[in-house]
């Protein structure tokens, strides 16, 4: 106990006259200390609510340009001090903000009141019961105008869960200096390409991750099949069209045209190679057009858009949706403030302040038609045809999981023999639909 | 007398080991608990219990072998590259007769970076258009895209990181070491080569068990250089990674504990075998 004397005593003059306090008075001290620290601490924890609106907390994805906190500001003023926005940035990743958002949710974090949700975890989100129902007087509003695909990403087992934000799908983008009119079909496409020669290639998503499984999907769709029946709980991967995407996919993968680091190429890497002007063709998200003008504003003069082109002659392309529906968490201590929040957040006024300023493209259809809109999505005519006949990815629970499975199997695409791997996929999904062994 | 001595030893140990149960054995405790049941936090189901159903399941996938052989092989390239250079570089810092402490610190630089950059910083050095490896070998290669060249990368970013730890244990021992030894064989006319075989590397060999065993069981849990390189994708999966998209992604919490039990007694069996093979370094009794 000696070490403790001086310090002790230094603090309390009174035991100065004795130079040296006895080692039980020390403690003594040392206690009173402790609960002293103690009271404060827990003091602090019970500090009285902060004045002024409720804090309601809007968990989503990092946008850069800043247009989801000016809709927060915007719906903070015109609630009239009733709440505030606050955001909580998750990362760019649509896996890495899923992973983040269920770690909270499972453990039941009352942080969260809204969530900008992915299309493709509504399923998942509200059979775990982590998200509200839609209230029914709020129907209407989140439904009315916008496009049947995006209100149908936000349905689940007939009941709406959240309100469709932003929406968006891949358009076919070629070079129009080197391509006079843009292919129909994939098959034309890869021809084109392969005589271009080395500025011929197509870039497109064949890493291991969800973005191959968007290129399945939209493939099979194109090509007339589903992956699960209409309830979602039975396997579908009809033979034809199932046959006709794998092979397609194999083809463009074993093609001199592809990207040899196809099998790691994401959104992202595919922009960028894009860019550099080597590419004829890019499958890919409208994102591409503000960072082409930006960063190579010579391969944006010469830079077209097009539908997704078709499986074969005669049909239409149909690629899957993506975007962000806005839902209430359960664990939320203000629901009504926070779906108040959420339906002004989703509304017209902030679905163009995001075309305009980020470049998310709108789910109200009627937006499609706004001029300011229109100049910073040129391309407006074609992505709303590409969004009226956009697909659902498969509307499961265990979409994670059947996600999985099949970029798993098909991954990587150069390898894929369509018959063997037809069987494969089908047992691959069939297993994640029971949650069943690894994937 | 003893007995009361005893009981003094068990009672200062006690709050180390009352930390221990509730920061190591609840948790594995938990774990092994869970595995035994079919428990997935997206459905609302209460967890039912499945006995060794998880286990069979993980067990019968080639997911997991192919994961095991591949962890497997990761720590036993790495760790042996990590010995002979680790090994190297400690006789190195041993000898070095000025700067001593500027060679120590320089070597530890790699140890100290937090893994995650550092694996980033190489995905980006051996990435074809943003990297440098490429225009230094001189090849034109997407190295992280065929699985050979992707363990090459992942294999190498381990070795590049952990050497120095590896050196500074070998240093450790090295110094133990009298000087005396050294010095009377030499004078007995043992030569250079001989000196190393006969007395440097038996007198250290307690240090290099320890040092394999650390960084055997270190490189086996290998997860953050995998998942920042290729994400498990083109077979580097790890049975970390496995754990984790198991238990991380698809919150299938009965199944992803029953990998992670895997894991642990994989771990167990892997220090057993150090501890049976090479004698006990780590339990000797010093009197």
């Amino acid at each position: 106990m000696d070490v403790f004397h001086p310090s002790v005593g230094r603090f309390y003059p009174a035991d100065e006259r004795s130079g040296r306090i006895s080692a039980r008075r020390s403690v003594a001290l040392l206690r009173r200390l402790f609960f002293l620290a103690l009271g404060l601490s827990a003091w602090s924890c019970h500090s009285p609510e902060p004045v002024g609106p409720t804090h309601v907390t809007w968990y989503v994805f990092d946008e850069p340009s800043g247009a989801f906190r000016e809709a927060a500001r915007r719906c903070t003023e015109q609630s009239g001090d009733r709440y505030r926005i606050d955001i909580v940035s998750l990362p760019t990743d649509a896996d890495q903000q899923r992973e983040q958002l269920t770690r909270r949710l499972a453990a039941g974090d009352e942080s969260i009141d809204i969530i900008g949700m992915d299309v493709i975890w509504t399923a998942e989100f509200a059979e775990a019961g982590w998200i509200r129902e839609w209230p029914m007087r709020l129907t209407r509003r989140a439904s009315a105008g916008r496009f049947p695909i995006a209100v149908q990403t936000a349905t689940y087992k007939n009941a709406l869960w959240a309100t469709p934000f932003t929406t968006n799908a891949q358009l076919l983008w070629y070079r129009t200096d080197r391509v006079p009119k843009p292919p129909e079909t994939w098959d034309e496409m890869i021809d084109m390409a392969e005589k271009l020669g080395a500025n011929g290639r197509i870039q497109a998503q064949g890493e291991r991750y969800e973005g191959l499984t968007v290129f399945f999907v939209s493939l099979l769709a194109s090509a007339g099949g589903s992956i699960l029946d209409g309830d979602g709980t039975q396997v579908s991967l009809a033979p034809e069209p199932t046959r006709k995407a794998l092979t397609i996919m194999k083809r463009l993968a074993t093609s001199p045209a592809a990207d040899p680091g196809l099998s790691t190429s994401r959104e992202d890497h595919a922009r960028l190679a894009f860019e550099t002007g080597h590419s004829s063709f890019m499958l890919n998200y409208s994102f591409v057009w503000p960072s082409a003008l930006k960063n190579a504003p010579e391969v944006a003069a010469n830079m077209g858009w097009a539908r997704w082109p078709a499986a074969a002659p005669g049909l239409r392309s149909r690629v899957a949706v993506g975007g962000i529906d806005l839902a209430v968490s359960t664990y939320s201590r203000y629901p009504e403030l926070a779906f108040h929040a959420a339906d002004c957040l989703a509304d017209k006024a902030n679905q163009r302040i995001a075309a305009e300023r980020g470049g998310l493209p709108p789910t109200l259809y009627a937006l499609y038609d706004d001029p300011a809109v229109r100049r910073r999505l040129p391309f407006a005519d074609v992505l709303r045809a590409t969004l009226n006949d956009a697909v659902e990815r498969p509307r499961t629970p265990l979409y994670a999981d059947v996600s999985l499975a099949i970029s798993r199997t098909l991954h990587p695409m150069r390898d894929i023999d369509p018959d063997r791997d037809a069987a494969r996929l089908r047992k691959a999904v069939q297993r994640a639909l029971r949650s069943e062994g690894l994937l | 007398m003893k007995r009361t001595r005893d009981l003094k030893g068990w009672l200062l140990c006690g709050p180390a080991l009352a930390a221990m149960a509730l920061v190591t054995a609840y948790p594995i405790l938990y774990a092994v608990q869970l595995s035994l049941y079919r428990y997935d936090l997206r459905f609302g189901a209460p967890p039912e219990l499945v006995g060794l159903g998880n286990y069979f399941s993980v067990l019968s996938s080639e997911i997991w072998w192919q994961a095991l052989g591949n962890t497997l092989l990761i720590t036993i390239v790495s760790v042996f590259f990590e010995l002979l250079l680790g090994f190297a570089l400690a006789l190195l810092m041993h000898k070095a007769v000025f700067r001593r402490r500027t060679v120590r610190s320089a070597l530890l630089v790699p140890y100290a970076s937090n893994t995650v950059v550092a694996a980033l910083a190489w995905k980006f050095a051996f990435d074809p258009t943003t990297g440098f490896v490429n225009r230094l070998l001189g090849t034109d290669l997407a190295w992280l895209n065929e699985r050979w060249s992707a363990f090459l990368v992942i294999i190498f970013s381990e070795i590049w990181k952990t050497t120095p730890f590896m050196a500074l244990l070998l240093l450790a021992g090295l110094s133990l070491i009298p000087d005396e030894v050294i010095k009377a064989a030499r004078i007995d006319g043992a030569s250079a080569v001989q000196r190393f075989r006969l007395i440097i590397l038996p007198l250290v060999k307690p240090s290099i068990v320890v040092a394999l065993l650390f960084r055997s069981l270190d490189a086996f849990r290998i997860f953050d250089a995998v998942y920042v390189l290729t994400r498990g994708a083109h077979g580097t999966e790890s049975v970390s990674v496995v754990g984790y998209n198991t238990l991380i992604a698809r919150l299938n919490l009965g199944l992803g504990s029953a990998v992670s039990v895997l894991v642990f007694l994989c771990a167990l069996a892997i220090a057993l075998l150090f501890i049976k093979s090479f004698g006990v370094p780590l339990l000797r009794v010093e009197r």
